[in-house]
């Protein structure tokens, strides 16, 4: 038995990013480090769930490790729901169940050029991509957002690796993201490197089929609810290329993208 | 305080299991606890072949509670005898398989193919799923047929125990209860979900793909208090209580009004070690209430005169 796999740890910090407005609100949550002996690798994920939170909220909440050191766990979240609501009001002190790290996590090649495309939150783990990685110049990032660039970590990584954005401004907008979206992909297959990518399902599914027309290797986290994060409640799947349920928990959330269908 | 049970034949240390559908095969809890601090572990229903489930999206959370249509995904029973009971402790820790099948006869195999497991310590019949199409609740809604397939089950399986897991969607519980002990049970476990829906009014769609699903979580809890209130009082046979229990006080009301042993389940989800906290915790419970011995606490609910 490892206690160290569910623990309570303190809020260190919860801060509203940039120039939030309703529904666009992003907090970067600190917690102290829950002592993973066996550490963390990036692309898993955490369930929490405050202790202070009553019966009304069953579910811990999954989320992306943004990033992690000794003392401290760092993950972002939007505030969309009962759940994110409640947490973007968490004090420092308050005791946070956590649970993690859990499920599969991104290749870190040293000797490949890696595009890592964002879409919205999916920025979180590319966070601890970059602080991670040995050869930062070989990674570029590429980010797809609706709310301005300031409520997100963006400039910490500018300052880091080769960035790219843009703005969804309105629907037509999507367009040129598919495009540009495409011709990375396309720009990576000919140069023989890795495509990571996490975001909402119709993001993903658009690298999905480019990496797949293109040929490159692709690896792409996903999101669903989550009720356990373990593998128990199969409340979560996805699936794979043979058309078969497979949990996004377990066998996730980073699949190859030849693994996984992600249609309808 | 002795804390072990006796439940049809079955030695659990405590009277603390798992619930079916929520602790997946177990081991995906190993590294939140010690599996055999437990009384026993009850696994994800299994069928005679492999099923996919519903459609996505299958579960929402509610006040209190949470809905799924999961529809028994399960890899089959053989790949359950081969892939997962290997691996778990089962000489030391009672592990319960739950059997879905679409009809009385299927039922009856799938004990014969368990029966012959040593690592399969009892059988809980799923007579309750309501999120299938196939049988599903509808066994469970008819008494004639809860006592066809425990008659079916009992005859296939052996010396094992056979416990009957109802629904709480029926007009009347204790005659349920009384068809499941016609048809040979040894025990029963109650409640399975609550029929239930979730809809959203932005989108104008049900939450689940499958439109209904299963309540589970704390809001079940006095429902399931009561069934399994009427169950025990309506059967010679020893009851397994469960529904929204989420604590080791939870867990102690369900004995108090008679039940022998009881499940944790949606409350798995709250936090992945809360199975384990609920065993270790309920002696300091039945101490505080000064309560003399299990056997003294259990069933000992003063009614009104």
């Amino acid at each position: 038995m490892s206690a160290n796999n569910c623990r309570a740890v303190k809020v260190i910090d919860v801060t509203p990013l940039g120039h939030s407005s309703p529904g666009e609100e992003i907090v970067e949550l600190k917690l102290e480090y829950p002592g993973w002996e066996s550490g963390w690798r990036v692309g898993q994920f955490v369930m929490i769930r405050p202790v202070s939170w009553p019966l009304d909220l069953v579910w811990g909440r999954p989320f992306s490790i943004s990033n992690a050191d000794d003392t401290t766990l760092t993950i972002l979240f939007q505030v969309i729901g009962r759940g994110t609501k409640r947490l973007a009001q968490l004090t420092k002190g308050e005791q946070v169940n956590v649970w993690g790290p859990l499920g599969t996590f991104f290749s870190k090649p040293k000797d490949r050029p890696v595009l890592m495309l964002a879409g919205g939150m999916g920025i979180a783990p590319f966070c601890g991509y970059v602080d991670s990685h040995d050869q930062p110049e070989n990674l570029k990032l590429f980010f797809a957002h609706r709310p301005p660039l300031e409520n997100y970590p963006y400039k910490a990584l500018s300052e880091k690796v080769e960035v790219e954005d843009i703005r969804e401004n309105k629907p037509e907008d999507i367009h040129s993201i598919i495009a540009r979206v495409e011709a990375l992909v396309k720009e990576y297959a000919d140069k023989k490197g890795l495509v990571t990518a996490c975001g909402p399902t119709p993001f993903l599914r658009t690298v999905r089929n480019a990496a797949i027309k293109y040929g490159v290797e692709a690896e792409l986290s996903l999101e669903n609810r989550m009720a356990c994060g373990v593998g128990a409640c199969l409340g979560c799947v996805t699936k794979d290329s043979n058309g078969h349920h497979t949990q996004v928990c377990t066998t996730g959330p980073v699949f190859k993208a030849t693994d996984i269908s992600l249609e309808g | 305080m002795d804390m072990s049970v006796d439940f049809a034949g079955l030695k659990l240390k405590n009277p603390i299991l798992t619930a079916s559908g929520t602790f997946g095969f177990g081991l995906e809890f190993k590294r939140f606890g010690d599996l055999e601090s437990l009384g026993g572990i009850v696994v994800k229903g299994l069928s005679l072949k492999p099923r996919e489930g519903n459609p996505m999206p299958r579960i929402a959370e509610t006040p209190c509670g949470m809905l799924n249509a999961i529809g028994i995904q399960n890899p089959g029973v053989e790949a359950f005898i081969k892939n997962k009971l290997p691996k778990l402790p089962w000489k030391t820790l009672p592990v319960l398989v739950n059997l879905y099948a679409t009809d009385a006869t299927e039922f009856g195999e799938l004990a014969a193919v368990l029966s012959a497991e040593e690592g399969v310590a009892a059988l809980e019949v799923n007579v309750s799923c309501p999120n299938v199409k196939e049988g599903g609740i509808a066994f469970g809604q008819d008494p004639r047929q809860i006592t066809k397939v425990a008659e079916a089950v009992k005859k296939n399986a052996g010396n094992k125990p056979v416990i009957i897991k109802l629904s709480p969607n029926v007009t009347d519980i204790a005659t349920c209860a009384r068809a499941a002990e016609d048809g040979g049970a040894d025990g029963i476990s109650l409640i399975n979900t609550l029929s239930g829906m979730a809809v959203d009014i932005e989108r104008r769609v049900p939450r689940l793909t499958n439109v209904i699903g299963g309540l589970s979580g704390p809001a079940v809890k006095p429902v399931a208090l009561r069934c399994v209130f009427q169950a025990v009082n309506a059967v010679k046979i020893p009851v397994i209580g469960l529904g929204g229990i989420a604590s080791a006080e939870d867990a102690a009301e369900f004995l108090l009004v008679g039940a022998t042993a009881v499940q944790i389940g949606t409350a798995n989800f709250l936090s992945p070690d809360m199975a384990f906290r609920i065993a270790e915790e309920l002696p300091k419970v039945l101490e505080r209430v000064n309560a003399k011995s299990l056997d003294e606490f259990r069933g000992s609910l003063k009614l009104p005169k």
